[in-house]
C-alpha cells in the first residue's frame, strides 16, 4: 500500500465490482502456513491456527494447515501438532529441498498448492520467513495481500476482511481482496491468542509432491548460525518482560533493566532509539517496528510511550510504567505508573521483589 | 557493476495527526523524509560501489516532488536517478507498486544491465515489507530479504554470500546475480556527501518518466486498477479509558514505592504472584 | 578546482530566499546555502506574512503559495491574572480580492518560496552550514567554507541572510554579537484543531483568519507580548520576552507559555488541541540603535541578521523579504554596470534601505525599544489598571457612574502618580513618533 487514504479513484479499482470472477468460485477452505524450521514449528502458525478456527467455521469450511519440510525435519510432530491446534486437514509436502528456508522452494511447493487445491483465504505468519515468502507468493498468484494484520474478520459476503495498522500505529484500515483468491494475510507474532490444544484430535492428510530439483535453485544454505544463548531473546513469548528507554540516560544504566529481569526470571527489552544507539541488539527491540509482547506483566522503565512502542505491548495483561513525567504517553495506557526516577526505582523494584520472592520461598 | 536501489519518500510518521473528526491524516505541515529503512541499503550500495566500481542508479515512484529525495541520494553519492510519476501510478497496492517498479527496472537493465537490485526492509507509511519480494518475482531475481550483512561478492562467478537473519539464528546463504536485497537496520549510517557532490547532485538530471516511457504495456497492472486489495475503512485506534493508577510517591523512600507498586500489582493480579517463582525456576 | 558564483547567499529564509529569486531571475549565478534539512525547516515563526513585500517579488504569489487564513481580524488584548480588556478590530473589507496579511506555516511557505528560486535557476545547498567567510589579504570577502567535504566555495559577494543569530558575520569579524538587551526571545507551539472548530471558536468562515496580541501580566513583569495566530487546522500560540528579563528573572520560557495557555482568556480557545511542534527563537527587537553595519567590502546583510525588525508593529518578514530584494536589485545594478563589489559600490544597498520603508520605519521607532525596557510599567501596571477600570465600570453594583470613573483615575493616579502618568503619555508618544 501506498497510501492509505486513496485519492479520489479517477480509473476504478479493479476489485471494486463485487463480482468473483468464475473460475474463483471454486476456491474454498481456509488455510495457515505451519512455519516449519529446523525441526522447530513457529508458534505464531498456533496463533493463526487458533484465529483460522474461528474464520473457517464462521465460513463453514474446513481449516487446513501447510507442513512442509525435509523428510526427517519434523513433519510428522508438525502434522500431528497442526490437527490438536485445530486443523482439519494437513497438506504435508516433504522433500530434502525443503529442508532449509529458501524461498524458491517454498514459494513453489506453496503456489503450486495453491493452484491445485484453490482455498479462499491463505494465512502466515509476519515474521522474516512468513513475509519473504508471502511476496512471492502473492506476486506469483497475482493476488492481494494485507500484511501484519491485527484483526481479521469475516464479512457477511463471505470475504474477509482484514484490518492492520498503518503510518506507525497511528490509524487503523480494514482492507479486503474482493475479486481475487486466494485472500492472503500475514498477522504477527503474539498478536493472536494461543488457542487451547487438544490432544488426541486428529484430521486428513493430504501429501503433496514437490515438483522441482536442486538444480533449478540457484540459492544454497552455506551454513546456519544459532544464536548464542545469549543472544537467544524469546522476548515475544516472554511471560513477563522488563524494558527501558532513553529516560535512563545511559547504556551503564541498562544494567538495572537486566537486573530486575534477573530476579524476575524475564526478559528485558527496550525502545528503538536504544538500538539506534548500540545499547541493546534489535531482537531487543519492542514494537511496531521490533517484536509484539503479550507478558503477563511488562514493567516499562524510562519510556515514553510513543504510537510504535505502545501498538508493540498493548496486549500485555498488565503494565507498569516508571515514568518523571507524569504527563508521559505511556501512563495514558499504563495500568500502574510510578512518577519517578527509574534509576533510583528500578533498583528498589529489584531489591523490594526478591525480599517478597524469598518470604513466599519461605512461607512455602 | 550497477546497483538499483529503491527508494520511497514518506511522511515522517511521528509527526502525523489525525483529524479526530473524519480520522482522515491530516498532512498539514507534516515533512517527507526518506523512508529510513532505505537509507540503510543505499549506504549499502554506494560502499558495494566504492568497493567494485560501477554505478549506483536510485529510483522512486511518487509524485513530481519525490525528486527531492532522489537529489539527497544523489548528494550522498548515488550516480543517477529516475523518477517514476504518473497519475495513472496512483492509489497502488504493492502488487500494482512493485509492477511500476518492475517495468522501469527492466527498462534501466535494457540500458545498461543491473547486477543487484536494493529496496528497504519494509516503509513507515505502507509498512508492508511486500514491495521487494513482489519486485523480485517479477523480475525472477534470486531474493535475499533480512540480510545482516553481505559477507562477499564476487563479480567473476557472479555470486554473492550473504547473512540473512531466520528466526533463533543466522542463515549464511549464497546466491547468484542479479539478486535483489533487503537489509536489517545496522551500521550503516548513511555518508555525507562533500561540497562538490551537493553541487553535482544539484546540476543532476533526474530522468522522469510516466507509465509510458517506462515501459508499461498494461495499463490496468497500474495504480488503483492494478491494485487487488480494497482499503474499505480507515479509523484511529479507540483509545484505552482507563489511564495508569499512579503508586503514591509523596513524602516516601524508594523502598516503600517499590513495595506499594508490588502490592498493587499483585492485589490487581493474583495469580502473578504465584507464577514468578516458576519463572525463576525455569530461566 | 573550487567553484565561483556570482553571489553566494548564506541562509534560505525569508531574506535570503528573497534575494535569492530576484538575483536568479536576473540571470545572475546564485549558490543558497541553507544548514536546515530544507528550506524553512529551522525557522520559527508565528507567522504573519504581509503580502505586499512578496508581491513586489512574485506578483502573482497568491495563486500557489501555501497560505493558511487571511486576516479579517485583529485582536488586541490587555491581560491581568483573571481577565482581558481588549479591542477587536474586524472589517469585511480584508475580504478583498488580494488580502493584505495571511497566517503561514513557515516550513512550508519557506519549502515553497524555495523551490521558486531553484526554478529560476539558483543552486541550492540545504543541510550545510556555513562555517565562516574567506577574505582575501585586504579584508575583502571572497567566498564562504562550509562544514561539509571540500566545502570552499568563492563568489564576488557574499549576502549574509541567515537570521538572528548572525553567527557567519561574528565568527568572521565583520560584526559583534547580539545585546541580549536587543534580543527577545519567543517560545512557540502549534495546537492542532479541525479547521471546523477553529471557525467555530473564533466566528469565521472558511479560510478567514483571526489574530490576537496580548500584553500584559501573563509575561510577568518582563517586557513582551504574547500572540495567536489562526491556521487552517492548527493555533500557533507564542510568547516572547526580552533575553536579558528573563535572565534577571529566572522565568524559563516555557513557564511563560504554560501561563498564556492557562489563561482563561486563551484556555478555552485551545482546548482539546493536540500540541506538537514547541519551539524557541531569537527576534532581534533593539530597532534602530542596533543595527550593524551592513556592507562592505564583498559582503551584504539582509533580514534579522541585520537586525531588521520593528517590534512595535511585530513586522519582520516583510523587512527581511524588501532588505533581501534591495541587496539583490543592488547587486545586479552594479553587475549590470561592470562595477565591482567593493564597500564603496555596495553603500547603494545602505541607501535602498534608507528610502524604503524599512529603515524609514525602523528611524521612526527608534527610542521605543529603550522606552520600553526602561519603563516596564507598560506591561505590568497598566494592564492591570485597565482591567479593574473594565471590570468596575461593567459590573451593575449600585454605585453611580461618576463615582466609578473617579475612583478609576483615582487608582492610576495612585499606581503611577499624575508625573508619572503624563510621563508614560510623552515616553510613549515620543517613541511611537
Ligand atoms: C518508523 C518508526 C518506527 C518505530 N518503531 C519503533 C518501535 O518498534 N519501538 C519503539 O520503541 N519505538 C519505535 N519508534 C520510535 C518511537 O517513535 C519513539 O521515538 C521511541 O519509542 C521513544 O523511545 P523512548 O521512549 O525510549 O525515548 P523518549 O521518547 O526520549 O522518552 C524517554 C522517556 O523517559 C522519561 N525519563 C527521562 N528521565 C527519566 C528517569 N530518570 N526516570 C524515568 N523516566 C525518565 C521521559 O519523561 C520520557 O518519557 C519508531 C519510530 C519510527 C519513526
Ligand atoms: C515567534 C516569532 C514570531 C514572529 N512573528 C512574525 C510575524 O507575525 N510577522 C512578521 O513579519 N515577522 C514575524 N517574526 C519575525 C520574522 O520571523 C523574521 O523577521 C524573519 O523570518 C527574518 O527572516 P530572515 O531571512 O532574516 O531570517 P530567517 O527566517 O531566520 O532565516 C535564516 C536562515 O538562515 C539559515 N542559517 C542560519 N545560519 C546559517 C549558516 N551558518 N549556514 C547556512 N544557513 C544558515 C537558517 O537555517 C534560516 O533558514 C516572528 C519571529 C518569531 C521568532
Ligand atoms: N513508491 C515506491 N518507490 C520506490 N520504492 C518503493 C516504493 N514503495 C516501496 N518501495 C520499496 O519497497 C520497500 C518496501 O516497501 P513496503 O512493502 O511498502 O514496506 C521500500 O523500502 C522501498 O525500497
Amino acid at each position: 500500500m501506498t497510501d492509505a487514504k486513496k485519492p479520489a479513484p479517477q480509473a476504478s479499482r479493479a476489485s471494486a465490482k463485487k463480482e468473483l470472477p468464475e473460475h474463483f468460485k471454486s476456491y474454498k477452505h481456509v488455510w495457515v502456513f505451519v512455519e516449519l524450521e529446523r525441526g522447530q514449528v513457529h508458534p505464531v502458525s498456533w496463533e493463526l491456527l487458533g484465529e483460522g478456527r474461528k474464520l473457517a467455521d464462521k465460513l463453514e469450511v474446513d481449516l487446513c494447515a501447510v507442513v512442509m519440510g525435509a523428510p526427517d525435519g519434523g513433519v510428522a510432530l508438525a502434522t500431528r501438532d497442526s490437527f490438536e491446534y485445530g486443523a482439519d486437514v494437513v497438506y504435508s509436502v516433504t522433500d530434502p529441498l525443503l529442508s532449509d528456508y529458501r524461498n524458491e522452494s517454498f514459494t513453489k511447493a506453496m503456489t503450486d498448492l495453491v493452484n491445485s487445491h484453490q482455498p479462499e483465504v491463505l494465512l502466515l505468519g509476519a515474521t522474516n520467513l512468513g513475509r519473504d515468502l508471502a511476496g512471492s507468493v502473492a506476486t506469483t498468484l497475482r493476488t492481494g495481500l494485507t500484511a501484519d494484520s491485527t484483526e481479521l474478520a469475516i464479512d457477511d459476503d463471505r470475504s474477509l476482511a482484514a484490518t492492520r495498522p498503518t503510518f506507525g500505529g497511528t490509524l487503523l484500515c480494514t482492507i479486503y481482496t474482493l475479486n481475487f483468491r486466494p485472500q492472503m494475510a500475514t498477522v504477527r507474532p503474539r498478536v493472536m491468542a494461543m488457542p487451547e490444544r487438544v490432544p488426541g484430535r486428529t484430521g486428513k492428510v493430504v501429501p503433496f509432491k514437490l515438483a522441482l530439483e536442486e538444480t533449478d535453485i540457484i540459492t544454497k544454505v552455506l551454513e546456519f548460525i544459532p544464536d548464542a544463548a545469549s543472544e537467544d531473546a524469546h522476548l515475544a513469548y516472554a511471560d513477563i518482560v522488563v524494558a527501558g528507554g532513553l529516560g535512563l540516560g545511559s547504556p551503564a544504566n541498562f544494567r538495572l533493566v537486566k537486573e530486575l529481569a534477573e530476579v524476575l526470571g524475564a526478559e528485558y527489552g527496550g525502545s528503538r532509539p536504544l538500538v539506534q544507539k548500540g545499547w541493546i541488539t534489535s531482537d531487543r527491540q519492542i514494537g511496531q517496528t521490533g517484536k509484539t509482547i503479550r507478558p503477563k506483566l511488562y514493567i516499562a522503565a524510562g519510556i515514553s510511550g510513543a504510537i510504535q512502542h505502545r501498538v508493540g505491548v498493548e496486549g500485555a495483561d498488565r503494565i507498569l510504567a516508571i515514568n518523571t513525567d507524569p504527563n508521559a504517553p505511556i501512563l495514558e495506557f499504563a495500568h500502574h505508573g510510578i512518577v519517578g526516577d527509574a534509576t533510583k526505582i528500578l533498583p528498589a523494584l529489584t531489591k523490594a521483589f526478591a525480599e517478597r520472592l524469598a518470604a513466599r520461598r519461605m512461607a512455602s | 557493476m550497477h546497483i538499483v536501489v529503491c527508494i520511497k519518500q514518506v511522511p515522517d510518521s511521528a509527526q502525523i495527526r489525525v483529524h479526530p473528526v473524519t480520522n482522515t491524516i491530516m498532512r498539514q505541515g507534516v515533512p517527507t523524509i526518506i523512508n529510513p529503512y532505505d537509507l540503510v541499503v543505499l549506504e549499502e550500495a554506494l560502499r558495494l560501489r566504492d568497493q567494485f566500481g560501477g554505478k549506483v542508479t536510485v529510483l522512486t515512484m511518487g509524485p513530481p516532488m519525490a525528486d527531492e529525495s532522489l537529489r539527497k541520494a544523489l548528494a550522498c553519492g548515488a550516480d543517477a536517478a529516475v523518477l517514476l510519476t504518473d497519475r495513472f501510478f496512483a492509489g497502488s497496492d504493492t502488487l500494482a507498486t512493485s509492477f511500476a517498479l518492475s517495468t522501469a527496472i527492466k527498462k534501466i537493465d535494457a540500458e545498461e544491465p543491473v547486477d543487484i537490485v536494493f529496496a528497504g526492509k519494509q516503509t513507515i507509511d505502507g509498512d508492508t515489507a511486500q514491495v521487494g519480494p513482489g519486485i523480485a518475482k517479477r523480475m525472477g531475481l534470486n531474493q535475499l530479504t533480512y540480510v545482516s550483512a553481505i559477507r562477499s561478492l564476487d563479480l567473476g562467478s557472479r555470486s554473492i554470500v550473504v547473512e540473512r537473519r531466520a528466526e533463533g539464528g543466522t542463515q549464511v546463504l549464497t546466491t547468484g546475480l542479479p539478486c535483489l536485497i533487503t537489509m536489517l537496520e545496522g551500521s550503516n549510517v548513511l555518508r555525507r556527501g562533500s561540497l562538490p557532490d551537493m553541487f553535482r547532485a544539484a546540476r543532476a538530471e533526474v530522468t522522469t518518466w510516466n507509465a509510458e516511457q517506462a515501459g508499461v504495456e498494461d495499463i490496468t497492472q497500474c495504480g488503483l486498477r492494478g491494485s487487488p486489495t480494497v482499503v474499505k475503512k480507515v479509523f484511529a485506534p479507540k483509545p484505552r479509558n482507563e489511564k495508569a493508577v499512579l503508586v503514591e510517591t509523596e513524602g516516601k523512600s524508594d523502598a516503600e514505592i517499590a513495595r506499594a507498586a508490588i502490592d498493587a500489582l499483585f492485589t490487581a493480579n493474583p495469580k502473578l504472584e504465584a507464577e514468578i517463582p516458576e519463572l525463576v525456576l525455569a530461566s | 578546482m573550487a567553484e565561483h558564483f556570482d553571489v553566494i547567499i548564506v541562509g534560505a529564509g525569508m531574506a535570503g530566499n528573497a534575494a535569492s529569486y530576484t538575483l536568479a531571475k536576473a540571470g545572475l549565478n546564485v549558490l543558497q546555502i541553507e544548514r536546515g534539512e530544507y528550506p524553512g525547516s529551522k525557522n520559527v515563526q508565528g507567522a504573519i506574512l504581509y503580502a505586499d513585500a512578496v508581491e513586489r517579488i512574485i506578483p502573482d504569489f497568491r495563486e500557489e503559495a501555501p497560505l493558511e487564513r487571511h486576516v479579517i481580524e485583529q485582536r488586541m488584548w490587555m491581560l491581568d491574572e483573571r481577565s482581558y480588556v481588549g479591542s477587536h478590530f474586524r472589517s469585511e473589507n480584508f475580504n478583498e480580492e488580494k488580502p493584505n496579511r495571511y497566517t503561514i506555516i513557515r516550513a512550508q511557505f519557506d519549502k515553497w518560496f524555495n523551490r521558486r528560486a531553484r526554478d529560476a535557476g539558483a543552486m541550492v545547498v540545504c543541510e550545510t552550514t556555513v562555517l565562516d567567510l574567506i577574505r582575501d589579504d585586504t579584508g575583502k570577502v571572497i567566498g564562504a567554507r562550509v562544514d561539509r567535504d571540500k566545502g570552499e566555495v568563492f563568489a564576488d559577494v557574499v549576502l549574509m541572510a541567515d537570521g538572528v543569530n548572525a553567527l557567519v558575520g561574528q565568527r568572521s569579524g565583520l560584526r559583534e554579537e547580539i545585546n541580549p538587551e536587543h534580543a527577545a526571545l519567543a517560545v512557540k507551539e502549534m495546537h492542532f484543531l479541525p479547521r471546523e472548530v477553529i471557525n467555530e471558536r473564533f466566528n469565521i468562515r472558511d479560510d478567514e483568519g483571526v489574530v490576537i496580541e496580548v500584553l500584559g501580566t501573563v509575561t510577568s513583569g518582563m517586557l513582551g507580548t504574547g500572540f495567536l495566530y489562526t491556521n487552517g487546522e492548527s493555533i500557533a500560540l507564542g510568547i516572547g520576552c526580552i533575553v536579558s528579563d528573563f535572565v534577571e528573572k529566572r522565568i524559563s520560557p516555557a513557564q511563560l507559555l504554560d501561563t498564556l495557555k492557562s489563561h482563561p482568556s486563551i484556555a478555552p480557545l485551545i482546548k482539546g488541541s493536540e500540541v506538537k511542534e514547541y519551539a524557541a527563537h531569537l527576534i532581534p527587537e533593539g530597532g534602530y540603535k542596533a543595527i550593524p553595519k551592513v556592507y562592505g567590502d564583498g559582503w551584504l546583510i539582509a533580514g534579522d541578521a541585520a537586525h531588521f525588525v520593528n517590534a512595535a508593529h511585530r513586522e519582520g518578514s516583510n523587512l527581511a523579504l524588501t532588505s533581501g530584494r534591495l541587496a539583490a536589485e543592488t547587486i545586479i545594478t552594479l553587475k549590470a554596470e561592470g562595477k565591482p563589489m567593493t564597500a564603496a559600490n555596495l553603500k547603494l544597498y545602505r541607501q535602498k534601505l534608507e528610502e524604503s520603508f524599512v529603515l524609514k520605519d525602523l528611524k521612526k521607532y527608534k527610542d521605543l525599544p529603550e522606552t520600553l525596557w526602561r519603563n516596564k510599567q507598560f506591561v505590568t501596571t497598566y494592564p492591570r489598571l485597565m482591567a479593574k477600570a473594565a471590570e468596575s465600570f461593567f459590573r451593575v453594583d449600585g454605585v453611580d457612574k461618576l463615582t466609578k470613573e473617579k475612583d478609576i483615575v483615582r487608582s492610576f493616579r495612585k499606581a503611577r502618580g499624575v508625573l508619572g502618568l503624563v510621563g508614560d503619555a510623552v515616553k510613549v508618544a515620543r517613541a511611537w513618533r
